[in-house]
């Protein structure tokens, strides 16, 4: 599974990192997304499925 | 919820019980989870109840949220007093303004920080506890635990003194009151905004280590900007945190097994709250939007202009999304919930809202084992008459 982050439409919530947090991370200036593992392993991807789900701003897409 | 020839319906707003939003929208959410609504005013426009088309539109873009834009589905006041649009006020505003405010902010209140208050705010709290202790039974939760937990840090946090309560709590309450008269209002917003530009200027002159000091070091907003912020990061932050803490506690006390798992359970903590927000929903009569262009939504066409009524409390209580949604289940696995609205908007402060609700209720429950109310359920009265749902007083004694 493979994750792509748009830090420009991140709104910074925090849903992602409450969620799957080995995956996600928030920049300590601005509070957008940092992705910690772009390829994550296979026991991440319920998690990951749902961080993407959740996500308020549609900033979080998996492929 | 009365309907006319036409299909149209009016925004129902009497609960037939006090944790459960009105019967007519939760039925809405499944039967007509779009359908057209006659504003106070005699706009035409929508509500949405369904869980997906909710969030559908609090994602879209094409939807406003500039309050002048907006009509009100409940008072003709309620509009007018909605629709001014104040510097700094970016809950008001749409991208790319809101992202410009939002963005000095959003770095504040990640998760990892507010994890980090976790000690902080326990102390707190077990203050709180303590002077319960020694006060003794009965008293009233509101006062004693539920307003001061949240406001004293978000007054801390922000660097607003806390002996300054009472103004900033008497014009929050003003605000929030659904009867208020536009006057009441607008004087209640100027003389909070007159105290926040003054504490603004003093912290220019002498920075501290609080979160409007950190802001003015950027140098990017002037007074009235950093005044309408403080504003909206203060009311926000004491409200609706002790409304969740008080009217939680009286749905816990509702619900004795809950209560007990809870209390005994520190595995249930995180799902008991993501549980309460679904289940109280107290952001329970709106938002509003507005179409900026038309736009179609569950097979109907909603025309550029038309207002749209979001009922969080109704999409929260939606069957297609939650199974038995009308329970409360705090060992339900928590799957998303629309308490904290969604999209561009969602709630700056959610964050600390969790940790101050996963702090307050498992301590307040294990400090007093056999917490009671000490009035009957149905004399507890209900904030029916406020922006934001709760509890006006929750007398209770252990």
């Amino acid at each position: 599974m493979k994750i792509k982050a748009d830090t420009e439409i991140c709104i910074g919530a925090g849903m992602c990192v409450l969620t799957a947090p080995e995956v996600f991370d928030q920049s300590e200036d601005d509070g957008t997304v940092v992705l910690l593992d772009p390829d994550p392993p296979a026991a991440q991807e319920a998690a990951v499925r749902r961080a993407v789900q959740l996500c308020p701003s549609g900033a979080l897409s998996n492929s | 919820m009365t309907e006319s020839a036409a299909g149209s319906v009016t925004f129902p707003t009497a609960r037939e019980s006090r944790f459960d939003p009105p019967a007519v929208l939760v039925r809405s959410a499944q039967e007509n989870p779009i359908r057209p609504m006659t504003y106070a005013d005699g706009h035409e426009g929508w509500l949405v109840t369904g869980f997906a088309l909710a969030r559908a539109v609090l994602a879209d873009l094409r939807f406003s949220n500039l309050p002048d834009l907006a009509h009100s589905p409940i008072s003709t006041q309620m509009g007018e007093r909605r629709r001014k649009r104040r510097p700094g006020f970016f809950l008001g505003m749409d991208p790319p303004e809101h992202t410009r405010y939002r963005r000095l902010l959003t770095g504040q209140f990640t998760v990892r920080r507010m994890k980090r208050l976790e000690p902080w705010i326990e102390t707190i709290t077990a203050e709180r506890l303590d002077a319960m202790e020694l006060e003794g039974p009965p008293t009233d939760l509101v006062r004693s635990f539920a307003l001061p937990i949240p406001s004293l840090v978000i007054c801390e946090l922000l660097g607003v003194p806390y002996s300054d309560r009472d103004r900033f709590q008497r014009d929050s309450r003003t605000l929030l009151r659904l009867d208020s008269t536009v006057e009441e209002a607008e004087a209640a917003i100027n003389d909070l905004t007159d105290y926040l530009r003054d504490l603004v200027r003093h912290k220019r002159a002498r920075p501290a280590d609080d979160l409007i000091s950190g802001m003015l070091e950027g140098g990017e907003l002037n007074d009235e900007e950093m005044a309408g912020i403080s504003v909206l990061l203060l009311v926000a932050g004491h409200e609706t945190t002790a409304n969740m803490i008080a009217l939680g506690t009286f749905a816990l006390l509702s619900n004795p097994s809950q209560l007990a798992a809870v209390r005994d359970d520190p595995s249930v903590t995180d799902s008991t709250v993501e549980e309460l927000l679904r289940y109280l929903t107290i952001v329970h009569l709106g938002p509003i939007r507005c179409a900026l262009e038309d736009v179609e939504l569950g097979g109907q066409l909603i025309r550029a202009g038309q207002s749209v009524t979001i009922s969080l409390s109704a999409a929260n209580r939606d069957g297609e999304r939650f199974e038995d949604p009308g329970t409360l289940d705090v060992t339900r696995p928590p799957s998303g919930h629309l308490s904290f609205g969604h999209g561009v908007h969602q709630c700056l402060g959610q964050q600390l809202a969790r940790t101050e609700m996963s702090v307050a209720y498992p301590a307040l429950l294990r400090r007093f084992p056999n917490l009671s109310l000490a009035i009957p359920p149905e004399e507890v009265p209900m904030r029916t008459n406020m922006a934001i749902y709760g509890v006006d007083r929750l007398p209770v004694t252990w």
